[in-house]
């Protein structure tokens, strides 16, 4: 019996007014995968997490993930958005690690792990903390669960993200270039984090500019051209052999 | 509500209420003027002067601000016979706004004095200017282009302070409206009726604040 | 001049000065808290984007902030009666002073909401937390340690406010002042002593408040 894929993402189409930002992409991920999505600024792969995140509606197209279609329903053949408790449970299949980490400024590391798990999950206080301070250590910063995210460095802050959304039990991690507004000493203990999950067999979706950990980290490839998946394959072969023009060029412009 | 009778009434009570607004105006406007008068000494005793005044000064602000301006009002109207200065409810009244106004403008220009880069000052000096002619023609500009808005704004709680000369018995609009209701027993309009003219004339100020700081932001 | 100082009459009622200030400090804090309350709603009023309740808010806090609170005070307990709704003193007071900290809370509470960065509500999203749950344990919690400066002072002109009571007769400080100045014809006395007692709570409330505030704050 052939397992369904883990995300499957068909026809999606976004606008924000008259721009269209996303032009129909497909996307399949089976369990365990890694994919990795490049392309230049502007090219809409913020918009397509955010989407599968349900924190962008869409005007067309379908997200499943696990088999169960997230975020909208049909009622008498019309496109509904689900309502906010349901987009909340299906926002919960997924966990989002952002840019600018956007920890919660007033609790400490071990308590922005919690707080999805006791209001969310409705874990009880210490049952939550074990899991929380469990998950703490896999980022490395045990040590640091007491202090509040203006205490902590932004590569620490950014694993406290990282525990916090996955702390969550996720079927799928999206990562939205998590490494960008760090300085480049910070750059790698998060993407070591990042390889340690991929390691563990977490299914995960990447977009990031550092293309050296792009194809080490990798199952897929995706590249990104204007709102459609310009290409995708393997690392070896979408780094080494690019088939477009723009891709050609946009791995040259970057720095491995 | 009757509508006839209110104006029927309000027909009546027009003069009455024209010299009660009049006579805010007149308290609001004195006030301000005396007030910034000597908040701007307040304000440039609270920088530049002699550490024991500058001392004075701040006891002096924090006191008027520390003590409600209906205190402020009441003190000044009963203190003031008792001591031998024979003021009238308007002038005793007028005065504790204006000490209330003159520490809410000190602030200001200190703020604004204290807000400005201390390399400007030393640059004017570089380049040969004394201490009056940089405070002239460097700082005050700025200082003052930088409270106007609040000034304007500052204002309003001055036409909002008036209204508590009526328990001292001025006959400004609030108290003129309360003679008018002894009258009529119409309370609930006439009430209405003076908050709406207050309302308009705050509204107004805070208006032309806005109209200022806009005009401020493009030069 | 003929003044001879003599504050036995004010010590003798001391006690009914200090439970006037206590009073007074009372009806500020719980016009402060339910205020909050109305300041928050309005404030989520403000900037929501259905276009009636964004209206009501506006002419709320436009309303309230550009008339006097006396006459907020007096239209309350003077002429709401009129339509039927009879407050004691101490409640029409407590719903007025309410009502016009509500309106200025709302003011403070927009400006924080703003400030927060929306970041901070996706990523409460993300974590599985609904519109309500990201408001209530991300977004208000660090908007309202943002705020709390302004909280402080706000606080403490509410509770200078306080002595507008005495307006309608309510026991507290001011009117306790007033009471002895006639009684006694100790005038000086009365008002200098009260007007310490304002001073020295208001400082006192200042820094129990900054030290809530230093408590509070997100490192
Ligand atoms: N909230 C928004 N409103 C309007 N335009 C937006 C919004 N978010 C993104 N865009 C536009 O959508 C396009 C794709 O943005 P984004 O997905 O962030 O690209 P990428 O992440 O690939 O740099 C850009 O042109 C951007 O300006
Ligand atoms: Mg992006």
């Amino acid at each position: 019996m052939m397992s369904e894929p883990l995300l499957f993402i068909e026809n999606l189409h976004k606008s924000f007014g008259k721009l269209e930002v996303l032009k129909g992409v497909d996307l399949t991920m089976n369990a365990s995968d890694v994919v990795s999505i490049i392309g230049s600024s502007g090219s809409g792969k913020t918009t397509m997490l955010r989407c599968v995140n349900l924190l962008e509606e869409f005007h067309e197209g379908r997200i499943l993930i696990d088999g169960e279609e997230i975020g909208y329903t049909l009622k008498n053949g019309k496109r509904q958005r689900l309502p906010k408790a349901q987009i909340a449970r299906h926002r919960a299949l997924t966990g989002m690690v952002f840019q600018t980490f956007n920890l919660f400024p007033h609790l400490t590391a071990l308590k922005n792990v919690t707080l999805g798990l006791i209001k969310v999950r409705k874990m009880k206080k210490d049952e939550a903390a074990e899991v929380a301070r469990h998950w703490l250590s896999r980022v490395g910063l045990l040590d640091r669960q007491d202090h509040y995210p203006g205490q902590l460095s932004g590569g620490q802050q950014q694993r406290v993200a990282i525990a916090r959304a996955i702390a969550m039990n996720p079927k799928l991690m999206l990562f939205d270039e998590v490494t960008s507004a760090l300085d480049p000493e910070l750059v790698n203990e998060v993407l070591n984090v990042i390889k340690d999950l991929a390691s563990d067999g977490m299914t995960m979706l990447i977009v990031t500019h550092e293309m050296r950990f792009a194809f080490d980290v990798s199952t897929k490839v995706i590249f990104m051209n204007e709102g459609r998946i310009g290409e995708q394959g393997p690392p070896a072969e979408l780094f080494n052999n690019p088939k477009s023009k723009r891709l050609a060029e946009f791995i040259q412009n970057s720095t491995f | 509500m009757d509508v006839a009778q209110f104006l029927h009434e309000f027909w009546i009570a027009r003069g009455a209420i024209w010299d009660g607004f009049q006579m805010t105006v007149a308290i609001s406007a004195l006030s301000i003027f005396f007030g910034t008068l000597l908040g701007l000494f307040v304000g440039l005793a609270l920088v530049y002067a002699w550490l024991p005044v500058r001392f004075v000064v701040r006891i002096y602000v924090d006191f008027i601000r520390g003590t409600p301006v209906f205190v402020l009002v009441l003190a000044s109207f009963y203190i003031l016979s008792v001591i031998g200065i024979q003021l009238t409810a308007f002038q005793a009244g007028i005065l504790a706004i204006t000490a209330f106004c003159s520490t809410h403008v000190g602030e200001m220009v200190r703020g604004a004095l204290a807000a400005i880069p201390r390399g400007q000052s030393e640059a004017a000096m570089a380049i040969g200017l004394t201490f009056r002619q940089t405070f002239q023609s460097v700082l005050m500009p700025q200082a003052l282009r930088q409270i106007l808005p609040t000034w304007v704004n500052a204002a309003t709680e001055m036409v909002k302070a008036s209204t508590l000369l009526s328990v001292i018995g001025v006959a400004e609009l609030l108290l003129a409206t309360q003679q008018v209701i002894s009258r009529n027993f119409l309370s609930l309009e006439f009430y209405f009726l003076a908050g709406f003219i207050y309302f308009l004339i705050d509204f107004s100020i805070e208006r032309l604040g806005r109209f200022v700081e806009k005009k401020l932001a493009y030069c | 001049m003929d003044y001879r100082l003599n504050f036995d009459a004010v010590w003798r009622s001391f006690d009914l000065l200090l439970s006037g200030l206590a009073l007074g400090l009372g009806l500020a804090i719980v016009s402060i808290f339910i205020g909050s309350l109305i300041g928050l709603i309005a404030a989520f009023a403000m900037l929501s984007k259905n276009k009636l309740w964004r209206g009501i808010a506006v002419a709320y806090v436009t309303a309230i902030r550009n008339t006097p609170i006396l006459v907020l005070i007096f239209f309350t307990f003077f002429a709401l009666p009129q339509l039927g709704v009879r407050l004691g003193k101490i409640e029409s007071f407590v719903f007025t002073l309410t009502i016009y900290s509500g309106a200025y809370l709302t003011e403070v509470f927009r400006g924080g909401l703003i400030a927060i960065p929306p970041g901070l509500r996706e990523a409460g999203l993300a974590v599985g937390l609904t519109e309500w749950g990201a408001q209530r344990w991300v977004i208000i919690p660090v908007m309202i340690r943002n705020v709390l400066p302004a909280l402080s002072n706000n606080f403490i002109s509410l509770f200078k406010d306080t002595s507008l009571a005495a307006a309608i007769a309510v026991p507290e400080l001011t009117f306790y002042a007033r009471q002895i100045n006639v009684n006694s014809f100790r005038v000086i006395e009365s008002w200098t002593v009260a007007s310490l007692m304002y001073v020295f709570a208001c400082y006192i409330i200042a820094a129990g408040l900054r030290l809530v505030e230093r408590k509070l704050a997100i490192p």
